[in-house]
């Protein structure tokens, strides 16, 4: 391995993607991989809202609106949002903590490469025309009676990538509680690395229930089990409560990195410390805890009687109370700085107020005796968009523009930035504010058409032209994005100019082993203290320069997940076709075989000799291995 | 290719270090004498019980039963598996988290959703 920067061939390029092991370029292959998931998922949402654009329209039949709405759900939470975030948390959160890599390398890839077959399986339900149709929550009471294979596609997918996200959760803990740098203490943290910690640890705790709940409904639906059937003794509610105490801290795993992606953005172009330091720990963490003891709320027409609710509901209020704490920290940091409106800023600045109204409306959910009347309305659906677009989704757009130097090297447009921006976020309020009155209109989420004279007519239009608005903004980001690449023009360690954290101390993007010397870090936003100082190197090493120990790269996770994705075929089509078992036991022992020889061949991997660091560290730019 | 440290003890560090061996050893000799003790205790309740003995009614052997096990869940983390030891504070924390996690969604389970 050479970081002087040599031509290669596209096999041999591919093959280097393909048996990665390095953070940087996992979160780049995450990045990419939730993008086009993103597009898939859009392009559903578009064709959701054109069907509902007028009354009594029949672009599509009421069962593929059902495919469209389930899948739209599906991949944006499952496949878009959180492999974009996980991107993000590679690329940046080693280099936060001045770490050479993450804890588990395999295990990182594996959990890469186990998303994105469960993606393309999920995805492969659209070739064979059985799609998933019972909604992203696929109550069992809906899923269990869908004919065809779609349901089995979103169970079997969904598992394949649940353990995927779940590896990631692991890695990301370990990350950050053993290869911190010297000096980085806890409290020392970024916010981004404590949100992606909090995060992680959620992901520890709520993932086994939605894998156990996934195994029920696969038994369920394919080796006749009976655990959601109540003919035969199962409960339908039983799926409810797995899937819905895995899925509230899921949305809290999804807005954590996002609070902590605006907290870096605020601190630096405020250029001012982030109010508030402490305290944003606490809630992060706090909210994190509550995340997991409110899960009922979504189930309060379920008829779990008023004791139940009005628990759940003083608990899911609470949370408003560490979030606010938050949302005033934030306010606090721009307060009296010295303000620069890029992009990224921007984004953030648009987030409060649009985070805030997803927020108010979540409270007004968390009083029970009005959730009976919101229940399974249009204010439902603009509720939870208001806080994943409004929030998440923003949150994904800023860092994209925040990080891209740091991840390729080259700076997006700004002011095509700002005019994503603009569409993006013109569109978004357009879409989703107009569906809170359509909610209290009475329109029910989920339907496929309406009559027409009900006064849902102008809402509905403005509604589908909003989602245009978000459409074109994305495309703007998309041209950005290739025009950036194409011009190419190279940028240095801290292109912002305004860089607080340890990621901006080093080249753009870095050599692959990050850090010549370990630093030392000497205060929280570590860089910020050295420029402070006057340090010219930018970083205190807290070593001196030696041969450094680094992974090898291997195909091994991609052939193991390669295995599983055979074998859920296998499990689907097992009892229709003779085939069925045998692809299904294939599949399972080749997943086996792979692990056995990952466990029984060591891996050792290889030095970077002291030379090298030295001529790297002369030729000042690094290479990209 | 890294060299290989060797770290050498003083003779007071030496004496330290075999004195906090034999204290180490010494409570896990007794932390297992008395795991040995509770367990043979759960035993003779239940034979008691089951002979009918006076007193050893089920209502007292159960919950006996499940503070022993507790005790001895305890014992055999801090002692057994060094939980008592430095650094394993995280992994107390996460251990814990879990714990109160699995314990409070059963609870609510049975208390307040399903009667």
């Amino acid at each position: 391995m050479s970081s002087v920067a040599q031509k290669r061939g596209f096999g041999a390029t591919l093959w280097d993607w393909l048996t990665t092991v390095d953070h940087k370029k996992i979160g780049i292959l995450y990045l990419l991989g939730g993008l086009f998931f993103f597009v898939l998922g859009g392009i559903e949402a578009m064709i959701i809202r054109l069907q509902l654009m007028t009354p009594n329209n029949d672009l599509v039949s009421a069962g593929l609106f059902n495919d469209l709405i389930t899948m739209h759900g599906t991949t944006m939470i499952f496949l878009a949002a959180m492999p974009i975030l996980f991107g993000f948390m590679n690329a940046i959160v080693p280099l936060q903590i001045g770490a050479r890599d993450v804890a588990f390398p395999f295990i990182n890839s594996l959990g890469f490469w186990m998303f994105a077959f469960g993606g393309l399986f999920l995805n492969i339900s659209w070739l064979f025309g059985e799609v998933p149709d019972a909604g992203w929550t696929s109550y069992a009471s809906l899923s269990l009676h869908s004919p065809g294979h779609g349901i089995d596609f979103y169970a079997i997918g969904l598992q394949i990538a649940g353990g995927g996200t779940l590896m990631a959760g692991i890695n990301f803990l370990v990350t950050i509680i053993n290869m911190r740098a010297p000096g980085m203490t806890y409290m020392r943290m970024p916010l981004f690395t404590w949100t992606t910690f909090v995060a992680s640890a959620m992901i520890l705790f709520a993932f086994p229930p939605l894998t156990i709940g996934l195994f029920f409904l696969t038994f369920d639906r394919m080796f006749s089990g009976n655990f959601f059937d109540h003919t035969m003794g199962g409960n339908t509610i039983i799926w409810e409560h797995i899937f819905w105490i895995f899925g509230h801290p899921e949305v809290y795993i999804l807005i954590l990195p996002a609070f902590g992606i605006f907290s870096e953005i605020f601190a630096t172009f405020s250029r001012k410390r982030l109010f508030g330091y402490t305290a944003m720990v606490f809630a992060t963490v706090l909210i994190g805890f509550l995340g997991f003891m409110v899960w009922a709320h979504h189930m309060f027409t379920v008829g779990l009687g008023p004791t139940a609710n009005a628990i759940f509901a003083v608990a899911t209020m609470a949370i408003a109370v560490p979030t606010g704490v938050k949302i005033f920290n934030w306010l606090l940091t721009i307060w009296g700085g010295s303000i620069k409106v890029t992009t990224p800023m921007l984004y953030a600045l648009g987030f409060i107020p649009s985070f805030v109204m997803g927020g108010v409306t979540g409270v007004m959910q968390g009083a029970a005796p009005l959730d009976y009347q919101l229940h399974d309305t249009y204010f439902i659906v603009a509720h939870f968009h208001y806080v994943i677009v409004g929030g998440v989704v923003l949150a994904i757009f800023a860092a994209l523009h925040y990080w891209w130097p740091k991840m390729f090297g080259t700076m997006l447009h700004e002011g095509l930035g700002k005019i994503t921006f603009v569409f993006f976020f013109i569109g978004f309020h357009m879409t989703f504010l107009i569906q809170h009155w359509l909610g209290f209109w009475g329109m029910p989420r989920r339907v496929w058409t309406f009559m027409d004279g009900q006064g849902w007519n102008m809402a509905n239009m403005i509604s589908t032209i909003g989602a245009l608005l978000m459409a074109i903004g994305f495309t703007v980001m998309v041209i950005n994005i290739v025009m950036t690449t194409i011009k190419n023009e190279r940028v240095g360690n801290d292109p912002w100019g305004d860089g607080r954290t340890l990621e901006w101390a080093i080249p753009s993007p870095p050599v692959f082993y990050n850090f010549a010397q370990t630093p030392l870090i000497r205060g929280l936003d570590t860089l910020w203290v050295e420029k402070m100082d006057g340090s010219k190197e930018m970083i205190t090493p807290a070593e001196p320069v030696t041969d450094i120990h680094m992974p090898n790269g291997s195909i091994i996770p991609l052939l193991m997940t390669l295995g599983l994705f055979i074998a859920g075929f296998g499990a689907m089509f097992h009892q229709e076709t003779s085939w069925g078992l045998p692809v299904l036991i294939f599949g399972l022992a080749f997943t086996f075989v792979m692990m056995a020889a990952r466990s029984l061949k060591d891996d050792l991997g290889f030095y970077v000799t002291k030379e090298q660091i030295l001529e790297d560290m002369k030729n000042e730019k690094g290479g990209r291995n | 290719m890294a060299d290989i440290q060797i770290i050498k003890r003083s003779p007071a560090e030496q004496s330290l270090a075999q004195r906090r061996a034999k204290e180490a050893m010494r409570n896990q000799v007794a932390m297992f004498s008395l795991m040995i003790f509770l367990t043979l205790i759960s035993f003779s309740m239940v034979v008691a019980h089951l002979s009918d003995v006076v007193g050893f009614s089920k209502f007292f052997v159960i919950p006996t039963l499940f503070l022993f096990a507790a005790v001895q869940v305890g014992l055999q983390l801090y002692y057994f598996m060094h939980m008592s030891e430095k650094g394993h504070g995280i992994p107390q924390m996460f251990m814990f988290t879990g714990a109160v996690l699995g314990f409070l969604i059963p609870l609510t389970f049975v208390t307040i959703v399903w009667w």
